[in-house]
């Protein structure tokens, strides 16, 4: 598969959703917590409570919907500044009960709109990214798509990120990076091929810590087999003293970009 | 187009140095310039003498790294970190290359930041200036680190930290590596922070995208110079997405400070001053001084 093949299949209307994701994984055991206590409730962005294998774990998700009416009504998968501080209150919720927090990205970008930019879609995101730094208690984030640039990183400030094998992960998205760069949006194929922005390249590059199998709704067993890889992270990260969680995180995305002084 | 096409948002295009306005005139080197602002026909030399603000309607020019250094740190005291800290072309961009060395001989810079210590009004600081000449301030691994860097120096040795930004946001050219300067970059000034440390951003035009999106709006105190566009993604972006025409005034200093978002615009007159004021009242210590 090409950059530019992985990139339309991150997008596919058909493949599994935050919903999917959870619906498969927790089953009942998820409660939805809606809202950010200050401006609204944000669809593009569901969070709340499940139960992992016994473990009680928050899980945040970017929902892109799965039918042309979820879409509408998520809005794409593109969240405003509320989405990111609901995520962020939720955050600080499991922070308080020291419940580890899951995180599922799927958006082609934060929105970009008259009410976005006025409530502050870059602080929004800014703050995340700084919060997320030192929350005291272990974070997982899952690329199960898209993942499109500082809307994505928002909820991707963790301990360990992993990506779907046929996800993809960048700073711009390919069309926007052809219509700068050439002028020519069509060439976003090339474009996708130059931002280095699929599962692989992350992984050679040590951006992402692990690459997984793309699930099928109706694969059970692979849902299965996911929940146990996360449990197992979680007792792993659960286990060590909060100040070495956050040091490593932070040395995490510290040591990204080899940079040396010259002589 | 099918529905889904048409509905779809589109992607914040960070690093889109193609937006018109990113691109307003420096000041440029003949003896008679227009200004943007109000299209005086204004004489270079009376410009210059005064701090690049038009003499008629106050319009502020975009200053070069090193002018905003000139104009914020005490005369020769600014010592600089990671002068010769170069960007590589790590993904094989294309044309990346070529970019870099034109950026290096355009702004005479090495990168899109500037970093160092100095002193300002005699309080000892840490003082980070991005450079719109190099790349239009686009955030690369360099950047991220130079800045990183100057808040761990900070934090280390309890100083606080002006950032000064201008920036078109990340920088395409390095992939995904230039994202995670988001992350790296905000876990400095989030450390620097925990350790009870002044943090004051200054804004100035254009901030956008990426560095919006970090450290720009994670200072204690943010500051921005007046009219500047405030933003996280850029106009044009969002005419494209709405499809319809921004309201005048939209996304500039005057308009983030209603919405909540600043602490106060200041003339770039008022500039210094008001920092060494800030810094006064958040018992900094004053070079020279020693600690208990
Ligand atoms: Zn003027």
């Amino acid at each position: 598969m090409s950059a530019f093949d992985k990139v339309m299949a991150a997008r596919d209307a058909k493949k599994p959703t935050t919903v999917d994701f959870i619906e498969n994984m927790f089953g009942d055991s998820f409660f939805e917590l809606h809202g950010d206590r200050r401006f609204g409730d944000d669809k593009a962005v569901i969070g709340g409570l499940a139960s992992l294998n016994g473990m009680p774990v928050t899980v945040i998700g970017l929902e892109k919907g799965r039918n042309t009416k979820e879409r509408m009504e998520r809005n794409f998968g593109s969240a405003h500044p509320e989405g990111y501080r609901k995520a962020l209150r939720l955050m600080k919720q499991a922070e308080k009960f020291h419940r580890p927090v899951l995180c599922f990205v799927d958006t082609s970008g934060a929105f970009c709109g008259i009410g976005a930019e006025e409530r502050g879609q870059g602080q929004a995101i800014a703050e995340n990214l700084m919060e997320m730094m030192t929350l005291k208690t272990p974070i997982l984030s899952i690329l199960i798509g898209e993942g499109g640039s500082g809307g994505a990183l928002a909820l991707a400030v963790a301990d360990e990120v992993w990506m779907l094998e046929n996800a993809v992960y960048s700073v711009i998205s390919p069309e926007g990076c052809a219509s700068i760069l050439w002028k020519d949006e069509s060439r976003a194929a090339d474009a996708a091929q130059c931002l280095k922005l699929t599962a692989q390249d992350l992984f050679k590059l040590g951006v992402i810590e692990r690459i997984l199998r793309e699930p099928k709704v109706e694969d059970k067993k692979i849902f299965e087999s996911l929940k146990m890889l996360i449990a197992r992270t979680f007792e792993k990260n659960l286990s060590m003293p909060v100040d070495e969680l956050l040091e490593a995180r932070y040395n995490r995305f510290r040591k990204i970009g080899d940079c040396k002084n010259e002589k | 187009m099918d529905l889904f096409t048409f509905l779809k948002p589109k992607n914040e295009l960070e690093g889109a140095s193609a937006d018109t306005e990113l691109n307003r005139p420096f000041v440029p080197d003949s003896m008679w310039v227009k200004c943007t602002g109000c299209g005086a026909m204004l004489l270079m030399s009376d410009i210059e003498e005064n701090d690049k603000i038009c003499t008629k309607c106050g319009y502020h020019f975009r200053l070069t790294a090193r002018e905003r250094i000139k104009l914020l740190a005490d005369k020769d005291s600014f010592a600089e970190f990671d002068a010769d800290l170069m960007s590589k072309n790590i993904i094989d961009f294309p044309d990346y290359n070529r970019k870099l060395k034109s950026s290096k001989l355009k702004s005479g810079e090495n990168e899109s930041v500037v970093t160092g210590r100095c002193t300002m009004g005699g309080y000892d600081v840490v003082l980070c200036v991005m450079e719109p000449g190099f790349m239009m301030g686009s955030m690369g691994i360099v950047t991220g680190e130079k800045i990183t860097r100057a808040f761990e120096y900070a934090t280390e040795n309890m100083l606080p930290v002006v950032v000064c930004t201008v920036s078109g946001g990340a920088r395409m050219h390095e992939g995904i590596m230039s994202l995670m300067q988001m992350a790296k970059t905000s876990g400095a000034v989030k450390r620097h922070s925990d350790a009870e440390l002044l943090y004051i951003t200054v804004l100035t035009d254009p901030t956008t995208g990426g560095v919006t999106a970090s450290f720009a709006m994670e200072g204690d105190i943010i500051l921005s110079e007046p009219n500047a566009l405030i933003a996280f993604a850029g106009p044009r972006v969002i005419e494209q997405t709405i499809r319809q025409k921004l309201p005048k005034g939209f996304q500039t200093s005057e308009f983030v400070l209603d919405k909540g978002f600043i602490d106060a615009v200041v003339s770039r007159k008022d500039l210094k001053v008001t920092l060494v004021k800030l810094l006064g009242l958040h018992n900094v210590k004053r070079a020279g001084e020693v600690e208990n």
